[in-house]
């Protein structure tokens, strides 16, 4: 017969879930993963920014090459990409240490830059070609019209897919795990390892731990979706 | 990093390039068995999501959201470490009788894959007029029948493109069964870095072998949109 099953041991560790071992350590858990990601999604916002509007350049050599760069990330798992930094970025830092979070967060805001100038580059195609035209015929330089005109509607239409990239985000925070970060995952494992015999119990909490954060946000993009489509067809 | 002696001989030959080319071989079977199955499971939950009987239609839609919502490291950690607890003694002892750890990546592959694939095939069976449905159902068919031998056939073709790049994601995604010791590529290209050092060429290895892949997907990709889809390039 299958042994029972006894959620007491999240809530003897709940703190220990929420925050790691702070104040006696480092902050850990359900915040670190939360910082994590929205650091990341920041420094990706701008990042994707930037790609995507190199991946609508028309100068031809720039787009190839920006193309060239954003496959490559997209075709490699972000795992991969970790183990990348976690090796480049010492060297690029001329034999110093980096420290394990800003492992993460340089290989999350690169991964997800990649993916982020996928919408960027969407949105700027979605908006039609007749606003470029008047913009440069009303004698606004391309990146004026680019700036003024094309980007504020393109980035309104984006929002829900960045939602949605940020769920995504969240849940790769767990790959922060494999360099030792104590996130919500490692934090799992920490506790899991050291009460032996609950996995079951404790696997599952943090499985809904992330279903409710990631169905918040999930749940918002859809909103905002249906809700942008009412404002654009007035 | 500039005084980094590069030494390439050690993933193009010898013990090491084996390794590297098993953790290959491992990670096009997960992905190949995987794919297969979360086709299967992902078309059961796709028609239990349209279905009309309320509870059928709630837990479909519960796996959707929650298998997409949770990260699949958890998963592939609550199948390998606490899926004892859950699952009925038969299924522990055959499962401890294959290789568990990659039975384990294998069903969390699976199931986090199929609520994907479910949504892809939902979003195929959309594409089909809906009067396909009630001809078939008027002339007699069941809704099962009629899924069966009218929308899906229809559907699945349209599916292709996406469940390609499905497989794609699987493949990459298959790189996190090495934290429960499946030696696939990404293992593998680890397992050189700490017998050799040779960190950076281990890595560039594994890296080109994910995108010659990635490529021959996306190409594939294109060819079917070309070739079935489209053969006569309509716009």
């Amino acid at each position: 017969m299958n042994p029972g099953l006894d959620f007491s041991v999240i809530w003897d560790n709940l703190t220990h879930f929420f925050i790691g071992t702070y104040p006696n350590g480092p902050i850990g858990g359900i915040i670190l993963t939360l910082y994590l990601a929205f650091v990341a999604l920041i420094l990706s916002f701008f990042g994707g920014l930037i790609l995507g509007l190199l991946c609508v350049s028309s100068h031809r050599l720039i787009r190839y090459a920006t193309l060239a760069v954003v496959n490559t990330i997209r075709g490699i798992p972000l795992l991969m990409v970790i183990f990348w930094m976690f090796y480049l970025l010492p060297a690029l830092l001329g034999g110093h240490s980096a420290p394990e979070n800003w492992t993460v967060i340089a290989a999350l805001t690169i991964f997800t830059s990649a993916y982020m100038s996928q919408i960027v580059q969407a949105g700027i195609d979605g908006i039609p070609k007749g606003q470029t035209e008047a913009a440069l015929s009303t004698g606004l330089h391309p990146w004026q019209s680019m700036v003024y005109v094309i980007l504020p509607q393109a980035l309104r239409n984006m929002i829900p897919s960045f939602v949605n990239q940020f769920v995504s985000m969240i849940k790769d925070t767990s790959l922060a795990f494999i360099v030792g970060v104590s996130e919500l995952t490692h934090v799992a494992t920490q506790i899991s390892n050291r009460t032996m015999v609950y996995p079951t119990e404790i696997f599952f909490f943090v499985a809904c731990i992330y279903f409710v954060i990631c169905f918040a946000f999930t749940s918002l993009s859809r909103w905002l979706e249906t809700r942008l489509a009412w404002r654009k067809a007035i | 990093m500039f005084n980094y002696q590069f030494d390439w001989a050690v993933v193009t030959s010898g013990q090491y390039a084996q390794w590297l080319l098993a953790g290959m071989k491992v990670t096009i079977e997960l992905s190949v068995v995987a794919i297969v199955g979360s086709f299967i499971l992902g078309l059961i939950i796709a028609v239990m999501r349209m279905s009309n009987v309320k509870p059928i239609l709630w837990f479909a839609h519960a796996y959707l959201e929650f298998f997409r919502n949770t990260p699949l490291l958890v998963q592939i950690f609550f199948w390998y470490f606490g899926s004892y607890k859950i699952l009925p003694k038969v299924v522990n002892d055959w499962l401890n009788t294959t290789n568990f750890e990659f039975s384990a990546a294998v069903i969390a592959l699976t199931i986090y894959t199929s609520a994907f694939i479910a949504e892809d095939i939902r979003s195929g069976v959309r594409a089909i007029p809906k009067e396909q449905m009630e001809v078939a159902q008027s002339s007699g068919f069941s809704y099962l029948r009629s899924m069966y031998y009218i929308i899906l056939p229809q559907a699945v073709r349209l599916t292709i493109p996406p469940l390609i790049n499905q497989f794609l994601n699987l493949a990459k995604n298959s790189s996190l069964a090495m934290t429960i010791g499946v030696a696939e590529l990404t293992y593998q290209a680890r397992q050189v870095e700490s017998y050799t050092f040779k960190g950076f060429e281990a890595f560039t290895a594994a890296t080109l072998v994910y995108l010659i892949l990635s490529i021959v997907i996306t190409w594939m990709v294109t060819l079917y949109n070309k070739q079935v889809l489209n053969p006569l390039g309509v716009r």
